[in-house]
């Protein structure tokens, strides 16, 4: 079903954009806009830590340990649930590959914890193979606080909010589970290519 | 607590405009009727979809501004480099149709039941949940304390203004003031704040909404203050696609 609303055109500013790169429902922006549920966490670095827990296994990386780890730079599309995508964006940081190596799993699923209590939800190999990131700079520059600094994930294959800001950690799961905006009734998985924004989609 | 959850999917419907009121030169409200409408919580926004002719499609996210139990309301602020809202602003007139889906999003939301008191702090158009927050509060007849304080350009920029009469707002003008202001005339601080904002032995719950530099500065301050990050939600705008 569909309605036509008498008098739209449309402007159709992403003619300059490669189509092929847009997910269906995005248009492009050159800004780099912000969304958070809550306010911005500002945790020290000589407080931060990462860690991946599994079971009742935890491995933590402190910041020096962690900035010390050998880094990727990606230069990747990245589509947010509110329809904008941002294309060539460039980050640098520690393939999720890389941490996974030093803990003995065989999780399903992963639950990213966050600064604030923002989780979101995972398969594992969603952020394996070469998909996923915990990045600290971006544009050559240290992770701006209200972009998810001093360190995100980056899962740029899916809807953006599954790049949790102010990352702490990962949780192995056997089980999926719902992170915070997916209790609040978005999907599951967030794949944009097929517009999965909310359950059901 | 998940009341607002989306269970199963979330269907696109026609949504007839009924009436349109222009609350500012650049700022327009949407009255809609909306066939099989599940009704909504206060704070939460409806995805609208506009098709061409050549069938041509795009989608934004609006914040709904009436409250539960009332038809879905929208209000549009034009951005002149945008797509979506020009149309909305300028083109649309009762009778036109289009569609929506939602209601969407169940945290920048509150229920009389959430209790308070409230501090509710807007920047511009995010002056529009706050609307659904202040209606419901009135239609549920509930006691809970609430505040605005409502940061807009100039008086002319001011949405819903004979509404919020009746309501207890403080508003700041921060580009320019009509003769004998007296009210603040500066862009929200720590200090303005410390002035309005309930007291943290109140135990408020904040609702902050509007363009990201505004909804950092007042989050930040609240902060300061000694609010629980837990009791401060914020919803932020500021993507040139509205």
């Amino acid at each position: 079903m569909s309605v036509v609303s008498r008098g739209f055109r449309g402007r159709r500013r992403d003619a300059d954009a490669d189509p092929a790169r847009v997910p269906p429902g995005q248009f492009v922006t050159h800004d780099f806009p912000v969304l958070s549920a809550g306010t911005t966490p500002h945790t020290p670095l000589d407080k931060w830590t990462f860690s991946i827990e599994n079971g009742g296994v935890r491995r933590t990386w402190t910041w020096k340990e962690f900035s010390a780890l050998p880094t990727e730079s990606v230069t990747v599309d990245i589509h947010c649930v509110t329809r904008w995508s941002k294309l060539d964006t460039t980050w640098e940081g520690v393939s999720v590959d890389t941490l996974l190596d030093e803990v003995e799993q065989d999780a399903g699923y992963v639950l990213a914890f966050c600064d604030g209590g923002y989780t979101t939800n995972l398969p594992l190999e969603d952020v394996t193979g070469g998909k996923a990131w915990v990045v600290y700079t971006y544009e050559g520059e240290p992770l701006d606080p209200e972009h998810g600094g001093p360190a995100r994930l980056l899962v740029p294959h899916l809807y953006f909010w599954k790049s949790a800001k102010w990352v702490r950690g990962l949780r192995l799961l056997d089980e999926d589970e719902p992170g915070f905006w997916e209790t609040y009734g978005y999907h599951m998985y967030g794949d944009p290519w097929r517009e999965q924004r909310y359950t059901g989609d | 607590m998940a009341g607002a959850t989306l269970h199963g999917r979330l269907t696109w419907r026609v949504a007839t405009v009924k009436a349109v009121v222009d609350e500012t030169p650049r700022v327009r409200t949407l009255e809609l009727e909306v066939p099989g409408w599940p009704g909504h919580v206060a704070g939460q926004h409806v995805d609208v979809r506009l098709t061409a002719e050549d069938g041509y499609r795009a989608e934004r996210a609006y914040s709904l501004g009436s409250a539960p139990g009332e038809p879905p309301v929208i209000t549009v602020e034009r951005l002149e480099d945008g797509e979506v809202s020009p149309y909305l602003t300028r083109e649309v007139r009762p009778g036109d149709a289009f569609e929506v889906r939602g209601p969407i999003g169940g945290y920048f939301v509150w229920r009389a039941d959430d209790g308070g008191p409230l501090f509710l702090a807007a920047g511009g158009s995010g002056v529009v949940p706050m609307r659904a927050i202040l209606r419901h509060r009135r239609n549920s007849m509930s006691m809970v304390k609430v505040r605005l304080l409502y940061s807009s350009r100039t008086i002319e920029d001011v949405i819903y203004r004979e509404e919020l009469d009746g309501e207890e707002v403080v508003h700041t003008l921060t580009r320019a003031q009509p003769p004998g202001w007296t009210g603040y005339a500066r862009r929200v601080d720590t200090d303005l704040l410390r002035e309005v904002a309930w007291s943290v032995g109140e135990g408020p719950l904040a609702f902050v909404c509007g363009p990201t530099s505004f909804v950092e500065s007042v989050a930040a301050g609240l902060v300061e203050l000694g609010y629980a990050p837990r009791r401060i939600k914020t919803e932020r705008f500021g993507t040139t696609g509205r």
